[in-house]
Formats: C-alpha cells, sequence, structure tokens
C-alpha cells in the first residue's frame, strides 16, 4: 500500500505552505491593530474566525473527503444552542459550554453519519439538508427550552478562571478576540495534524478515486462516518463560539440557508486549499456586512455572489493563486 | 370527530398534492440531470405571480393556462444559460448556483411585487363550499386536486407514450447510451427542465388561489418535496408520488392528534425510512446512490 500512495502524489498543498500559514497567522494575531484603521471593528473580526472554522471544519468533507454535506448549519446552530442551554441552565463556565455544544453537535452529526454513509453525491446533499431541517424545526417549535423563533437569550459567557488569574473575556472585545483566535489556532493545528496523519492521507485517497480505495481494502464507510463526525464536532464547536460571541442562539443559526453560506464560503476562498476556506469566510462577511447595510436588497447581491462564484470562480481565490503550483 | 378527521384527511391531499406538484418537478430534474434545484419553490412563486398579473387580463382560466407555460419558459431559458454549464462538475456547483438563483428570484419578487402578501382572485364559482355540513371543502379544492391528478396522468402519459418521455425514462438510466444513440442531450436535459418548471408553476397557480401571494410561498414547500423524493425513492416518479401524498396526509392526521408535531411527524417519516429502507419505498438499489 505504501508503494501505492508513494507513487501517487496527491499535491493539496501550495508550493511553499509555510508561506500561507505565516501570512494567515501574521494578519490573525495583529487585528486589532490594523482593523480599525480600515473602519472595521472587533466583533467582526470573530465573525470571520468563527465562520471561518466553520467553513473550514465543514471543508474536511467537501475538500478533503469528496463528500457534499449540505446541512452544516444543524451542526452549527446545535453547537449554539449546546453552548448557550449549558450557560443558562447548568453552569456559567464558558469552557463547559464550550464542550455542550462540542457534545451536543458532535452527537447528532455522529449517529446522523451512520445513517448516511451509503449516500453519494447530490443524494448525500439532499438528506444532510432535510435532517439539518428536523433540528431547526425543534429550536423552532420546543419555545420552552430554546426559546422558539425570538431565540435562546439570557444567558452571558463568563470570564475564564486560571485559578491564579482570571481572564476577562466579557467586557474586552480585544481580549475576547484573543480568546477566540487561541480556540481557532487549536483547532486548526489538530485539523492540520489529523489531516497530515494516515487517517487524513487515507481521506484523499477516497476523494481522488472511492474505488480504488476500496480494492485496496480502506473501509470506506467507516472512514466517511469518521470524517463526517469529526466535521460535525469541529462545526458545533465553532457553532458554540458563536454563542459566545453573540450571547444568543437563534434558529436561522440552524437554517439550511446558512449551510448554503458555509458551503459558499468554502468554495469561494479555494475548498482545495487549507485556508481557502477562512479567505472565503472573511470575504464573504465583510462584502455581506457591506452590502446588507447598504441596501434591503442584500439578498439578490449575495445570490449574485452565489452564481458569480459558481460560473466564473470554480477554483476560489487560492485556488486561483496557486494555479501555477497544482497540475 | 368524524367531520375532524375528514377535514383534517382532506386537508392532508391537497398539502400531499402540492407537495408531489412540486416534488415530481423537483425529482425530474434531480433524476435526468442531477440537479437539486433549490430554487423550485420560486419558480412556483413565479407561476403565482405571474398569473396575479395576467388574471385581470385573461381571466383566472386563462391564467392557468398561460403562467405555467411562461414559468416553464423561463426555466428553459435559465437552464440554458446557467445551469448546463455546470452539469459535468462536481456537484457542489449546481447546489450552489441554485440556492443562489433561489436568493435572486425571491428578491427580485419582493422588489417587484412588494414584501407583502397579495390577494388572488378566483372565480365565484369555485370560491363556495360543497354544502353546508361539509363547509371546509370548498369546489376550489375539489378543483384543486382534479387538476393536480389530471397533470399528474398527463405527465406519466408523456413519459410512457412520447417519445420524448421515453428518452427521458431511458436518460435517468443511462444517460451516455441515449447520446451515443444519437439523442441530443443537452436539448433533452433543457427541456426536463422545463416540464419540472411548468409542474411548479402549475403548483403557483393552484397555491395562489388557495393562500394568496408572497415572495417566499414556495418555501416551505421545498423541504417537504426533499423529503417526498427520499421517502419515496430517489429515481422513481411513482415513489416521489406515494412519498408526497404518504407526508402530505400523514402531517394531516398528526394535526389531528398533536397539532404541534404535525410539521415534525415528515422528518421523522424519513428517519424511520433511512433506517428501515435507506433506498426509500420505491427506490432501486444502486440508484444515485
Amino acid at each position: 500500500m505504501s508503494v501505492t500512495t508513494t507513487a501517487l502524489p496527491i499535491r493539496n498543498t501550495p508550493a511553499r505552505p509555510w508561506l500561507t500559514a505565516i501570512i494567515v497567522w501574521a494578519l490573525l494575531l495583529t487585528v486589532p491593530i490594523w482593523l480599525p484603521m480600515l473602519g472595521g471593528y472587533t466583533a467582526l473580526a470573530g465573525r470571520v474566525l468563527v465562520l471561518g472554522l466553520a467553513a473550514m471544519s465543514f471543508n474536511l468533507l467537501l475538500g478533503f473527503t469528496g463528500v457534499m454535506s449540505f446541512g452544516h448549519a444543524a451542526y452549527f446552530g446545535l453547537g449554539a444552542y449546546g453552548a448557550g442551554l449549558t450557560l443558562k441552565y447548568l453552569t456559567a463556565s464558558t469552557p463547559l459550554a464550550m464542550l455542550g455544544g462540542i457534545a451536543l453537535g458532535g452527537l447528532a452529526g455522529t449517529l446522523f453519519g451512520l445513517l448516511i454513509v451509503k449516500r453519494r453525491g447530490v443524494y448525500f446533499a439532499m438528506v444532510t439538508v432535510a435532517f439539518g431541517q428536523i433540528a431547526f424545526y425543534v429550536a423552532y417549535s420546543w419555545d420552552s427550552l430554546t426559546g422558539g423563533y425570538d431565540g435562546l437569550r439570557g444567558f452571558s459567557r463568563a470570564p475564564i478562571d486560571l485559578g491564579f488569574t482570571s481572564i476577562d473575556i466579557v467586557n474586552n472585545d480585544k481580549i475576547f478576540y484573543y480568546f477566540l483566535l487561541f480556540v481557532f489556532a487549536i483547532a486548526t493545528a489538530l485539523q492540520g495534524l489529523l489531516l497530515a496523519s494516515p487517517f487524513g492521507r487515507t481521506l484523499l485517497a477516497i476523494r481522488e478515486n472511492e474505488r480504488r480505495a476500496r480494492f485496496l481494502g480502506i473501509p470506506i464507510e467507516r472512514h466517511i462516518w469518521l470524517s463526517f463526525s469529526i466535521s460535525c464536532c469541529f462545526t458545533a464547536l465553532a457553532g458554540s463560539l458563536y454563542a459566545l460571541l453573540n450571547n444568543f442562539a437563534d434558529p436561522m443559526g440552524l437554517h439550511y440557508s446558512l449551510s448554503g453560506e458555509i458551503v459558499i464560503m468554502t468554495v469561494m476562498g479555494g475548498m482545495r486549499a487549507f485556508w481557502g476556506p477562512l479567505v472565503g469566510a472573511a470575504v464573504f462577511v465583510v462584502v455581506q456586512d457591506y452590502i446588507s447595510s447598504m441596501t434591503v436588497n442584500w439578498m439578490s447581491f449575495v445570490g449574485l455572489i452565489f452564481v458569480l462564484v459558481v460560473l466564473f470562480f470554480p477554483r476560489g481565490i487560492l485556488g486561483m493563486l496557486q494555479r501555477g503550483s497544482v497540475k | 370527530m368524524l367531520q375532524l378527521v375528514l377535514f383534517n384527511v382532506t386537508n392532508g391531499l391537497i398539502i400531499g398534492a402540492f407537495y408531489v406538484l412540486m416534488a415530481l418537478g423537483l425529482s425530474l430534474i434531480l433524476n435526468l440531470s442531477n440537479v437539486i434545484n433549490f430554487a423550485h419553490g420560486n419558480f412556483l412563486a413565479l407561476g403565482g405571480y405571474i398569473a396575479f398579473v395576467l388574471t385581470p387580463y385573461i381571466g383566472f382560466w386563462g391564467a392557468l393556462l398561460v403562467s405555467p407555460i411562461l414559468t416553464a419558459l423561463f426555466g428553459f431559458i435559465i437552464e440554458r444559460l446557467m445551469i448546463r454549464r455546470v452539469y459535468n462538475r462536481d456537484p457542489v456547483y449546481s447546489l450552489l448556483l441554485t440556492f443562489g438563483l433561489a436568493f435572486i428570484m425571491q428578491d427580485a419578487c419582493r422588489y417587484i411585487w412588494g414584501p407583502n402578501g397579495l390577494p388572488m382572485t378566483i372565480p365565484d364559482i369555485l370560491s363556495t363550499p360543497l354544502s353546508p355540513d361539509l363547509f371546509f371543502i370548498t369546489w376550489y379544492r375539489i378543483f384543486m386536486v382534479a387538476i393536480v391528478i389530471a397533470a399528474v396522468a398527463g405527465l406519466f402519459a408523456f413519459l410512457r407514450y412520447t417519445r420524448v418521455g421515453i428518452r427521458i425514462r431511458a436518460g435517468t438510466l443511462d444517460l451516455d447510451t441515449v447520446a451515443v444513440l444519437g439523442v441530443n442531450v443537452g436539448l433533452l436535459r433543457s427541456f426536463n427542465f422545463a416540464v419540472g418548471s411548468l409542474l411548479a408553476g402549475l403548483a403557483g397557480v393552484l397555491a395562489a388561489g388557495q393562500i394568496g401571494l408572497n415572495p417566499n410561498m414556495g418555501d416551505d414547500l421545498l423541504m417537504p418535496s426533499f423529503i417526498a423524493i427520499i421517502v419515496g425513492g430517489v429515481g422513481s416518479l411513482t415513489g416521489t408520488l406515494l412519498g408526497g401524498l404518504l407526508i402530505g396526509v400523514a402531517g394531516a392526521l398528526t394535526t389531528v392528534v398533536w397539532p404541534a408535531a404535525s410539521e415534525a411527524v415528515i422528518y421523522v417519516i424519513m428517519l424511520v425510512v433511512l433506517i428501515l429502507r435507506p433506498r426509500g419505498l420505491m427506490g432501486e438499489e444502486g440508484m444515485l446512490t
């Protein structure tokens, strides 16, 4: 098997993988310095980080396993509700809230993944989007627990208590941004390690040629199920951060239109590039923020972004920058 | 109690009829072109609005005839201009394309006709109830069900007996072979997309007469239509028909005992089918999966 893998160089990384990473981290670490100069605000950068993490988690499936889920908003939203419910009803602890979010979203994804691992292509997408709407309806209808249409309110992120000192992420925007960045760094580092591991390389093999991978004796269904579950856990983590960011969780965070937005961020940034979804999220969030402040017809413009990206920029931003190095 | 059950079964059949019209169009496009048309609900709304515009000039009956045809024409043009460009690419692109199209069409309807609901006038004869006892069954409802039955029968006859229909069915099974046999597959797909849009437009006119018009009138039908296809089995139009009626009636009957769960029950049905019979009620093994 190792002979085959070395004979088949699958290149997903740019020629200089460290360069992109260094640029990304340099920009992310200095956000509080340069963003206000451009007229942005720190909460916007928080949104980019959170949705970027969601899109990168989603891309574990789409870009690196080759499986098309169109219902990832469900796990994002479940993560948000999990965190919100933990903070509101159980305990005022930010780390436990994040765990609660991951548990709720990850569990739902893991169980549902079992039902769909044999589906492929558009059918996989259709089943995932329909399942995503279950979570939407539960959150929407279960008024007494989730606040229904108005969303879950009445909770707030808590300072992080390290024993000897406590970090005030509640009132200080910048410290909260660095807290988000810290979690983002751990999550993306784990994703990078995962993709570099034999398991991650196997996922690439499945993406490139499922039939050949099956002939090599790789248990395809189990790998896709694991990849789906892991992707859902990370997406739920992003969702729980979203609840902490807004001190709010609403059913629209579960709606399939958010699933579509996660997909377009990923494709727009470049689904074959590790950092692509983050770039896509940054562009999408900033453009959407700008357009919705300019016109009530923002939906047309967002729709236009979808159409233009699909028809004219299918490789995404990083995909085009890397044109020279791939193929 | 009997009246209540009857009332809800009638409701369920009518809702189911709408699911069926939507889902059959979606299913046609999905089977032949491997595209999920997220904008299908917006084609439905467009059909309704076109009928709304035409009614003052050619009356309800004329609009009922012309509006679906114009919707089909619109679908044909959209397919030619955009959707066929993504056929040979990763499925993610067709999903994103129709998704963006749905946003644009919904916003366009809102921009042109306003965000608020508009009433649609239907002929007086249709708005009277059958009898005082059966007050909930207006002639319009009977008429709607009759039209849907006629449309579905027409569709199945078209697919079974006409040359184009047979080619569509053959293409569903093996498009490459059909292409090799000399059929213009590109045109076939465009036409097939138009037929799907026609059904959506027809559903739009009928829905407008029942509940009035608003820009997102098709949205609530989209998800149940997906579920009708999943429950019925991908690749089988008969399955889609059964699936649509099943979830329509099941939802309505649940309203009798537990109104809050009427929406949830269709999702439960989907999960049960996925667990017990993953390929759907009538789906063939290995089809599109």
